[in-house]
């Protein structure tokens, strides 16, 4: 008896994983990946759509398991048998997803560290240093991530104004302001944000990337277009009635139909 | 209506009024005041359900078109504040705190009975001032979480009426803090030790100290935020010099605590109603312990996970990335214990066990998608959007309010006397379950594909994910119907339930259901091993008892 239940648990659980990774890998949630920092944000998701497939099917198939096999049947009196506790089954209940924590969060940073979420900030406005006069906080992927793309140059500065319910963009190059996002594809831009009246958030789903947009503290957000198209920007943070309606686009071309937006709508020449 | 002004040696029954007119007094019978917590909150949850409604019905079509846009955001406004604070934490606090405390320390009533009943008594008139704002010059619109400077910005009125009542309502809930916590270290009968009460005692003693700690910086921070509002200060206003992040790290080191503050006594009444229908003990006492108190640590120190993408320093993130993650453990423990608890049992599947089951599983599943949430690379696409509302609807609807209607099925025997029927109440669990779910986890996908949250109008391509949501929703609130009828009906005609239906052996079942004015005639029992199921001895000395 023993034995026929050890295997059972160990079938069983073999089931259950294989099944949770089968789950992470066939169901698809998420849209299209549009950044650099997509495929690693998709990576870190599907580690944990695994973790919490096994771990939900598990539980959930231990409580309908036990309600079924334990119930009282008809004409049953009695209690059930005195079980009180049992301390290595519970050390080891601590022991696991203390493990599994550690191991999400170990990687995750990992994960951080490749978007550029522990870079030091770097924002360069025209040759200036942001941080020198100004305090200025930054989003995730606010530093350059290993990038296979542009080793060139510097990253495209642009500005980003929100007030209720516009995003107002602003390029130092050429002194275009525009109320679309136009970015070339394949190099990196670093968009540096502030907020006229309250609280908003620059949002591109496709992009993997949020970062509040805020009176009175400047932020900055960096990213790198692997994907032309056109691609939503949404405010995500509630700023009053037309919160819903305050929706832009971003617009990532190739290099040179970008150049020629550049050119056609700059107010100097270039 | 009688108020008792002069503490008295007579018993408080004296001065109080009998009958159903009691619960409409200044009674000062903990039973009284947790009753009148119940069928308050319920009548609150009745309100902020409408509410719900309303924004399900908006969020059927992708366009504004059902309300205007301000009314939209007073309604998402009421409906988080109404369903936080005047139904979720007085319920699972106040009402069974109340009734069920006194029985489980054997005292005949809390430590301070009329504190207790001021506590109730500001929750009404807060809440009524709450909803009459609407009507007046319109309700807050700047969310439940009041971000300045929205919050400074839109209309003032309104905005200042919530935080008054919201400032009332965290009053009566340091009240109540402070008289469970008076209560259960200094009430307890003689020969009863800490490691021997019922575990929601231990539940609420942890609840207790995280409103005690926390709820006083969200009245400082609430108060700030009116000055700047009336008094034109820039505390959080920007533009006379304020940050608006300050308000983040105060608002939300009351507000995380607060999820607890919602949960964890869930949990405590979860502990009781489990080993009582699966006739075990309940597994783990000492772990469980524990970790409620580990809770209570950790969840002082992991509110900036709500503040990921305001950009904080990334110091910062990883410190509250990792504390918050490790709040799984701790409750990862008291999960596998309730398992255990029911390994092994005699179940009966009644409405309370399917209820408690319901609970399980769909906090599981919220607590998921909370250590996702608190990984800051996935916590920046998803955050504000209605992954988020999923997440928390899993934890707070799933979890807490599953756990209260467990709770009436298990103890309205005791509060009436009567018995709820079993067929209607099965047929509540299912109906409210598959609502749930069916409202609910379509808006993971949502959340993830690109719908921030707080949003009257939406991408179309959303349409069709949404309806099935306001489906779910329409099922939710029809399965209150069976439920209202069943309680209405039981009252009037239901079957006698006897003292001890369950035959359980927690004190509050060792009396007369419902139990007299000082809870026990004579002496309060002794009881030592509150979950002995399936130990003869112990069932023989509580037979003798009786
Ligand atoms: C114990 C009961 C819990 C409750 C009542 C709860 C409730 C909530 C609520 C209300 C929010 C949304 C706040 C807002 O933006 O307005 C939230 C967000 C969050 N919860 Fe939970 N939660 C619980 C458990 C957990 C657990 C177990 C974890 C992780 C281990 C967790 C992690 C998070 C995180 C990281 C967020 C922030 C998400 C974001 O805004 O981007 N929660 N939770
Ligand atoms: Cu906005
Ligand atoms: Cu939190």
């Amino acid at each position: 008896m023993p034995k026929l239940s050890a295997i059972l648990t160990l079938s069983s659980s073999l089931i259950l994983g294989i099944g949770g990774v089968w789950i992470a890998y066939n169901v698809d949630m998420l849209p299209v990946s549009a950044s650099m920092n997509a495929p690693v944000y998709d990576e870190l998701y599907r580690v944990l759509f695994i973790i919490g497939c096994i771990l939900f099917i598990g539980m959930t198939a231990l409580v309908i398991y036990s309600l079924i096999q334990f119930r009282r049947r008809p004409g049953e009196t009695g209690d059930g048998i005195d079980l009180e506790g049992n301390i290595s089954l519970e050390i080891f209940w601590t022991a696991v997803p203390a493990i599994v924590v550690l191991f999400v969060g170990l990687y995750s940073y990992d994960i951080y560290d490749r978007m550029g979420g522990m870079q030091p900030l770097m924002h360069d406005h025209n040759g200036q240093m942001g941080n020198q006069t100004e305090r200025v906080w930054g989003g995730i992927g606010s530093g350059p991530i290993e990038t296979t793309y542009s080793n060139n140059s510097s990253p495209l500065a642009i500005e980003l104004t929100a007030m209720q319910f516009a995003f107002i963009f602003h390029y130092p190059k050429g002194d275009i302001i525009s109320g679309e996002l136009h970015v070339p594809l394949g190099k990196e831009v670093s968009l540096k944000m502030e907020s006229k009246d309250v609280i908003h958030a620059f949002w591109v789903p496709q992009f993997r990337l949020k970062q509040d947009v805020i009176p009175g503290q400047p932020t900055i957000l960096n990213f790198t277009p692997t994907k032309a198209g056109n691609f939503p920007i949404v405010c995500a943070e509630l700023c009053g009635p037309y919160h819903g309606g305050m929706r832009s686009n971003v617009i990532v071309d190739e290099q040179e139909d970008f150049d020629n937006w550049l050119r056609e709508n700059s107010k100097e020449t270039i | 209506m009688t108020i008792s002004l002069k503490p008295s040696n007579t018993p408080p029954e004296k001065l109080q009024p009998t009958g159903w007119l009691r619960y409409l007094s200044f009674s000062l019978d903990h039973k009284v005041i947790g009753l009148q917590y119940l069928v308050c909150g319920f009548l609150f949850y009745l309100i902020g359900g409408s509410l719900a409604g309303a924004i399900r019905i908006e969020l059927i079509s992708p366009l504004s078109d059902f309300m205007p846009r301000e009314v939209y955001n007073q309604v998402l406004t009421l409906h988080g504040t109404i369903m936080i604070f005047l139904w979720i934490v007085p319920v699972v606090n106040g009402a069974f705190g109340n009734y069920l405390i006194p029985f489980y320390v054997g005292a005949r009533d809390m430590a301070f009975p009329r504190l207790n009943a001021v506590a109730f008594w500001l929750i009404p008139p807060s809440g009524l001032m709450l909803i009459t704002s609407y009507f007046i010059n319109g309700a807050a619109q700047s969310g439940w979480t009041a971000y300045p400077p929205l919050s400074i910005t839109t209309p003032a009125a309104g905005q200042i009426i919530w935080i008054l009542s919201v400032l009332l309502l965290g009053g009566s809930s340091i009240f109540g803090g402070i008289n469970f916590i008076a209560t259960i270290l200094k009430l307890r009968r003689p020969g009863l030790k800490l490691m021997q009460l019922p575990m929601y005692c231990w539940a609420m003693l942890g609840t207790s100290i995280l409103v005690v700690l926390s709820t006083p910086v969200l009245a400082g921070t609430l108060i700030l935020l009116s000055f700047d509002i009336v008094a034109h200060t820039g505390f959080f206003n920007p533009s006379l010099g304020g940050n608006v992040i300050v308000y983040q790290h105060l608002f939300w080191f009351y507000s995380h605590p607060a999820v607890y503050i919602m949960v964890l006594p869930a949990f405590g009444l979860v502990s009781e109603i489990l080993p009582i229908h699966s006739r075990k003990p309940l597994f783990g006492y000492t772990t469980m312990v524990f970790s409620i108190m580990g809770i209570v640590v950790l969840g002082l120190v992991v509110w900036a996970h709500h503040m990921f993408t305001s950009g904080t320093p990334p110091w910062m993130r990883l410190f509250f990335t990792i504390a918050t993650a490790f709040i799984a453990v701790p409750t990862g423990i008291k999960f596998f214990n309730w398992v255990a608890t029911l390994w092994g049992g005699k179940i009966s599947l009644n409405s309370a066990m399917l209820f408690s089951c319901g609970f399980i599983i769909n906090f599981v599943l919220g607590g998921i998608t909370g250590v996702a949430l608190a990984q800051v690379p996935f916590d920046v696409h998803v955050h504000d959007t209605y992954f988020v509302v999923a997440h928390f609807h899993y934890i707070v609807y799933g979890g807490s309010v599953f756990v209260i209607f467990s709770s009436i099925y298990h103890w309205f025997p005791k509060f009436t006397g009567k018995m709820l029927n079993e067929n209607l109440g099965r047929f509540h669990f299912i109906i409210t379950f598959i609502g749930f779910n069916l409202c609910f986890a379509p808006q993971h996908w949502l959340g993830l594909n690109g719908m921030p949250r707080r949003v009257a109008e939406y991408d179309p391509q959303f349409q069709l994910i949404n309806q099935i949501s306001s489906l779910g929703a329409l099922l939710m609130a029809l399965s209150t119907l069976p439920f209202l009828w069943n309680v209405v009906r039981s009252i009037l005609y239901g079957d006698n339930a006897g003292d001890n239906p369950w035959n359980a052996l927690t004190p509050e079942w060792l009396t007369s259901s419902p139990p007299p004015v000082e809870n026990w005639v004579g002496e309060a029992p002794l009881v030592l091993e509150p979950y002995g199921y399936g130990r003869r001895d112990s069932n023989e000395s509580q037979e003798q008892k009786k």
